[in-house]
């Protein structure tokens, strides 16, 4: 016992380290999950605030910008809107039909330079927003919502190590999965493409619409680069990402109101 | 007392400049400038290592709050905190002057911070850059990050240092 207590006396400085490197690395392992746990996304409420009042001052020098960006962004949507409404008549499209609503929300913080980027936005649970939403921008996919508080929600956004998503080539169908290497935060890696698929520079990639975080057909990216392997058996694309990260400004949260009802269905096909 | 508030103003200052400026700063995408380990590097040489582990880890975890990187910063910081007294001999060579009461360049002059300052951002960096990425498929890519970033917080940490530390006293 003696003996025990000398060593501790000894030895405390090393035991106190050891004690506190393993609370902080058991930190960033149970939070590198795909699922980050709930107890650190509170403080996004402590930094939201601090972050709210920078972007308050910094998002008038891009108002003109965003402006433009949106401006764009509503002549598309009505030139759809005027296809659509040929075809389905307003009255028939009821509010509860609709199984995706969009969540406009601001980016209060975001990264591109790390290994792992998040970006924080405005909103949280009192808006509706809930864990592993879809993010969009004006331009394309942007990312997927990994925590909310009150009155904030935190999601990484594509630049990052787990967030890997479900795309499709827009003139052949196939599907394929995009993910993000590091480096360049403009560039994205789309890996194992059959080497009788043919892949040309320009080409679009849409999401699938097989995840139910967003709705089919939402701009991803274009083909920026083909890289044929040495052995010839699955290739490699460069995908240069719609979303500019580094000027994300205004986005949608997806909301997916059959997301619940899919999912409780999924859950019966693992019982059985 | 006096000292207390100094170094609290010190952390308030260099975490501010971290998480407003720097994290802001982009320059091509593999530049990450960190300044808070500073902060750390400065407190006195008379604190208590346990003390001193304890401040590594609040000091870390603060900016993880604020970075939302859980344990990332706080496992680096808790490590400099760490190696921080086997520096302070290895820089030294020889065993501290009665006198000496704090690692800042008034002190201990140019030539000692220097590598005192350098070899603890440089562990600091090793270990927030391979926990960050931990992978070894990205080993290469964490070690050039790691190479070109170093430089660059040292360089700051100095142009702080110099604009403001007190003119030599003797």
């Amino acid at each position: 016992m003696i003996n025990l207590i000398r060593f501790i006396q000894k030895h405390h400085v090393l035991l106190i380290f050891l004690l506190l490197e393993f609370v902080a690395l058991s930190m960033l392992f149970s939070s590198n999950a795909y699922h980050r746990s709930a107890g650190f996304n509170i403080n996004s409420n402590v930094s939201g605030v601090f972050y709210r009042i920078q972007k308050s001052v910094t998002d008038y020098f891009y108002l003109q910008q965003t402006n433009e960006m949106l401006a764009l962004e509503n002549a598309r949507l009505r030139k759809q809107l005027t296809y659509q409404s040929d075809i389905i008549s307003k009255d028939t499209l009821q509010h509860n039909d609709t199984i995706f609503h969009f969540i406009p929300a601001r980016v209060i913080s975001n990264n591109v330079h790390f290994r792992n980027n998040y970006i924080l936005l405005n909103k949280g649970f009192s808006a509706g927003i809930q864990k592993d939403m879809g993010i969009i921008s004006p331009e394309g996919v942007a990312g997927i919502i990994t925590g909310v508080s009150k009155n904030y929600a935190i999601g990484m956004s594509l630049l990052h190590k787990f967030a890997a998503i479900s795309v499709r080539f827009k003139n052949n169908g196939q599907l394929a999965n995009l993910s993000w290497q590091g480096g360049d935060y403009r560039f994205g890696l789309v890996e194992h493409i059959p080497a009788h698929l043919v892949v040309n520079k320009g080409d679009t990639l849409i999401t699938s619409g097989n995840s139910q975080l967003f709705p089919e057909g939402i701009l991803v990216g274009t083909v920026d680069d083909y890289l044929t392997s040495v052995d010839g058996a699955l290739n490699k694309a460069v995908i240069r990402f719609a979303t500019d990260f580094n000027a994300l400004r205004q986005v949608y949260i997806v909301d997916n109101r059959h997301k619940f009802e899919l999912d409780s269905l999924l859950m019966l096909r693992v019982d059985e | 007392m006096n000292d207390f508030f100094r170094h609290s103003l010190r952390f308030v200052v260099l975490i501010f400049i971290q998480i407003m400026v720097l994290n802001h700063i982009r320059v091509g995408s593999y530049v990450n400038p960190f300044i808070y380990p500073l902060f750390l590097m400065l407190l006195p040489f008379r604190m208590p290592q346990w003390l001193l582990l304890f401040i590594g880890f609040g000091t870390g975890f603060t900016v993880d709050l604020f970075m939302s990187t859980p344990g990332l910063h706080t496992s680096a910081s808790i490590l400099l905190a760490f190696v921080r007294p086997y520096v302070v001999r290895l820089a030294s060579g020889a065993p501290l002057p009665e006198s000496a009461s704090e690692p800042t360049i008034t002190e201990m002059g140019n030539r000692w911070f220097f590598s005192y300052s350098i070899s603890l951002i440089f562990v600091h960096h090793l270990a927030l850059f391979l926990l960050e990425s931990f992978d070894p498929a990205h080993l290469g890519d964490s070690i050039y990050r790691i190479l070109i970033s170093v430089p660059v917080s040292e360089l700051l940490i100095l142009l702080l240092i110099f604009f403001f530390q007190p003119a030599r006293k003797r």
